[in-house]
């Protein structure tokens, strides 16, 4: 019933959506055939398999790291390669084009060392380029592989490594016959979520001058007022993220991952001396690349703004709105995923399960799609009332659920559902349905068992997953932008207003708050995973 | 959890109350700090208070699915095809006031009165400093002399596809197409970025010439969008390019009465009141463009590019070419 409820909730702006594109429009595939359509379908193609490639292996190898070994300087990299994810991909690329560009610090630098005096005489590749799009957004996107996956190598593999040890496995063979392999179900969740992410970008890619199919919906919205034809390409988009997502779970279809025994952290291999201090490099690369070296160029560019005009008094009330919505959104979106993955796990049968799907497609499409699915479906709601209040008792009550903000926290869930909902689903996976039958045997109803074992037992999963779903929501601009009320700024909006009129230096202490915001919950949740 | 229920239902009341109060609310695509003096000074004058959303995409939309409850008064936005959007959506109303049509130049607003220009800004080449050239027409940007040598922002942004359906009135669709691929051929780099990553770009070596909006230099070389952009600003020259059998390519900055505006006269008031001399004078100088209403000068930084020769084509007409103008961009791939 729950579960019914919050499918229905988090497709209806997807079925409005569908709706638009179903009113038709003309010549838009035969012209998107003739030019773009291929280039567009190919740029999109090698995003996505290079973002998966490098981050998904960066998130692999450095959970393994942590988890398996111990070297000086561990506990402090645990936490440290999750900041990358406060950094939005629209500020990392803005951040490096303005560091790496020819008239930036480090081509100076090395022109000098090199004796060139000027930029006409000597300079690096750009860029703006498909790859370097793809290196600047797996920087920032492999925290995601690296959550889901860190708290697998935790909480499962220790007793079976050590089953493994005792049938004679060598221990460096341990990460690639019984950890990864383990971790798959993990390792899906995270870089699925990273692409996701890669898939609805905008900012990067504009900067950088990628034209993937997001582009061109864009581009068929906004430049030729196409808004029929844009939702076309962005299902079209969806039905290329759910063939991914369901060919991989085709793929270990036959794979059970749940295990009985207590779970507790692997013992590490201890390296101390130089071997130590490598590791500790070889960790800690990331984490300079994803956020010291952004996060730093924030820092430098923020001070002087300061120092030039002082802090706004406006940032205040944006804190407050920023943490405030994203912290109701993580809520709302928390509780909507365990009810649809739990959902999931009661049920058989096909439907249940393409319901679930369905309704954690929001992710994947771009944040102003979702925004005018849920302006679809709200608005009309919002004017039902209005009207209502009016020929009843001739007043105007406004619009309820836009002008309050809660339209833009359903469309905060609608979006992000599928983090919640993926996290909960993996942890689930890995309670056994023994446990299940135990707990009802012992006269718990499905919500009581729920409540008794379940959330207990997935509560790393879960707070993973609230984790990610509140800093992408501090972080999300498009759909903030169209679904906010009448004078309501958070961070995001702030620092795009500030773009839009080129004042990029104050823009830098309002990307800088957001990156702040981001990093208090990332040390939290570090600490929440470790003790599950 | 609770708690954060009770304030979140304490805020929508608060939301909701404020929002019945409003005087004039204006939702624009264009960022409202720039005229935040304005709206200021307006509100000391007439006690009316003016509350503002920015949006980016999808105004059109919202301001549709609102309705008949849409609080919306004043719709702002940049670009004329964006006006014509909104008109075409059915959210605007038709206003029949003197004082505009007398401020505003026939060919910058609507010839039935749903939309205002409100200032305007010209399309323009930025010129590396020490680069031999002083007058250009937009047809020569793709002669092969160019080769490797142009810079400009995504083919299909509004401001080039307008100069784009622009060329398509002036040399016909077939002349467009090619010199479309030409100006491609001459790229020094992919079409991204913004318009100031093309003076950014011929600082920076890249490239000699690019197409870009002429306030940017003011924002530039004031270093009002912060002291880095100075040096910039300062590594280019302005060339007014005009078309062969006309004059400069310009835009505007508008604003339409929304269809349903609860508070219409007030509305129509401030529209009046941003084409005051006073108002224009503050209006355009804040983002460097060029004010709509005759005799108000423009900012020194933008007056010292000489003088405007504004092409004679209405807005209205370039619009009706915009489709055309972004199908070419994607038939030359013009951005991959």
């Amino acid at each position: 019933m729950a579960a019914g409820l919050t499918s229905m909730l988090a497709l209806l702006p997807v079925l409005s959506l569908g709706a638009e594109a179903a009113r038709g429009s003309t010549g838009l595939w035969s012209h998107l055939a003739g030019t773009v359509l291929l280039s567009a379908l190919a740029d999109t193609l090698v995003l996505l398999t290079g973002v998966g490639l490098i981050a998904g292996c960066l998130g692999v190898a450095l959970a393994w790291l942590v988890t398996a070994h111990d070297f000086p300087g561990r506990r402090l990299l645990e936490w440290a390669l999750l900041l990358p994810l406060a950094v939005p991909t629209y500020i990392v690329a803005y951040a490096y084009l303005d560091i790496l560009h020819p008239i930036g610090a480090l081509q100076g630098a090395i022109r000098w060392f090199l004796g060139y005096s000027s930029p006409r005489d000597f300079r690096l590749p750009d860029i703006r380029s498909l790859i370097g799009c793809i290196f600047l957004l797996s920087l920032v996107l492999y925290p995601y592989v690296y959550l889901t996956t860190r708290a697998m190598f935790l909480t499962q593999s220790a007793n079976l490594c050590d089953a493994a040890r005792t049938l004679g496995v060598p221990r460096r063979h341990l990460f690639r016959r019984v950890a990864l392999p383990l971790a798959r179900p993990a390792i899906a969740v995270g870089v699925s979520l990273a692409l996701m992410e890669a898939l609805n970008d905008i900012g990067a890619s504009e900067f950088l001058g990628v034209r993937t199919l997001t582009v061109s919906i864009y581009t068929t919205w906004i430049t030729r007022n196409d808004l029929a034809g844009a939702t076309q390409i962005a299902l079209l988009l969806l039905l290329i993220v759910v063939a991914l997502v369901s060919f991989e779970r085709w793929a270990r279809r036959r794979q059970g991952y749940a295990t009985a025994a207590r779970s507790r952290p692997m013992e590490p291999l201890r390296s101390r001396g130089l071997r130590g201090t490598g590791l500790f490099l070889l960790g800690a690369v990331p984490v300079c690349l994803g956020f010291v070296v952004p996060a730093g160029y924030l820092v430098l560019e923020a001070f002087k703004r300061w120092q030039f005009a002082g802090l706004s008094p406006r940032l205040v009330s944006e804190a407050l709105n920023t943490v405030l919505y994203a912290g109701g959104a993580t809520v709302l979106t928390l509780v909507a995923g365990v009810v649809a993955a739990f959902a999931l796990r009661l049920s058989a049968g096909r439907l249940p399960a393409l319901l679930y799907r369905l309704s954690t497609i929001g992710y994947a499409m771009p944040g102003t799609v979702v925004a005018i699915g849920v302006l679809l479906v709200v608005a009309p709601l919002d004017r039902f009332i209005d009207g209502t209040s009016r020929q009843w008792f001739g007043v105007s009550t406004g619009l309820w659920f836009i002008g309050s903000g809660a339209a833009l926290i359903y469309a905060y869930a609608v979006r992000f559902l599928a983090i919640t909902a993926g996290s909960a689903d993996a942890g689930l996976a890995r309670v056994p349905r023994s446990l299940d039958d135990a707990a009802r045997t012992l006269g718990y109803t499905a919500g009581g068992a729920l409540r008794a074992v379940h959330l207990p037992l997935t509560r790393a999963s879960l707070s993973a997953g609230a984790l990610l779903v509140f800093v992408d929501c501090v972080k999300e601009l498009p759909a903030t932008l169209l679904l906010r009320p009448l004078n309501f700024e958070t961070f995001a909006t702030h620092l795009y207003g500030e773009a839009a009129r080129g004042t990029y230096e104050e823009a830098s202490i309002a990307a800088l708050a957001i990156v702040a915001v981001g990093i208090l919950p990332v040390i939290v949740l570090s600490r929440v995973g470790r003790n599950a | 959890m609770r708690q954060m229920l009770l304030g979140l239902t304490a805020l929508t009341t608060l939301a909701a109350a404020g929002q019945a109060a409003a005087d004039v609310n204006i939702y624009t695509t264009r960022e409202p700090g720039l005229i935040q003096p304005l709206i200021d000074s307006f509100s000391k004058s007439t006690g009316v208070a003016v509350n503002t959303v920015f949006l980016k995409d999808g105004l059109a939309e919202r301001v549709a699915t609102e309705g008949e409850s849409s609080p919306a008064d004043i719709l702002m936005a940049v670009d004329a095809g964006n006006l014509v959007d909104l008109v075409d959506k059915g959210v605007t109303q038709p206003i029949d006031s003197t004082v505009l049509k007398d401020a505003v130049p026939a060919q910058l607003r609507d010839e039935n009165g749903h939309w205002f220009g409100l200032s305007y800004r010209a399309r323009v080449v930025y010129a590396a400093k020490d680069l031999d050239i002083n007058a250009l027409h937009y047809e020569d940007l793709a002669d092969p002399k160019w080769k490797g040598k142009v810079c400009i922002r995504s083919g299909q942004h509004p401001y080039n596809t307008a100069l784009i359906a622009s060329h398509i009135v002036h040399n016909g669709a077939e002349a467009t197409e090619n010199w479309l691929s030409g100006l491609k051929a001459n790229l020094a780099r992919k079409a991204a970025g913004g318009d100031r990553d093309g003076a950014r770009d011929i600082l920076g070596g890249i490239c000699d010439v690019a197409v870009a909006n002429s306030y940017y230099v003011g924002l530039m070389r004031s270093g009002a969008g912060g002291e880095e952009q100075v040096p910039w600003g300062e590594a280019i020259k302005v060339i007014l390019p005009t078309f062969r059998d006309g004059g400069t390519q310009v835009n505007i900055s508008g604003a339409a009465i929304a269809k349903h505006a609860p508070n219409k006269d007030e509305a129509v008031k401030f529209l009046e009141y941003l084409v005051s001399d006073e108002a224009q004078e503050i209006y355009a100088k804040a983002n460097f463009e060029y004010p709509v209403k005759a005799g108000i000068a423009a900012d020194p930084i933008i007056a010292s590019f000489g003088e405007l020769v504004v092409d004679k084509t209405p807005l209205s007409e370039i619009v009706k070419h915009r489709k055309t103008a972004s199908e070419l961009v994607d038939k030359v791939g013009f951005d991959s």
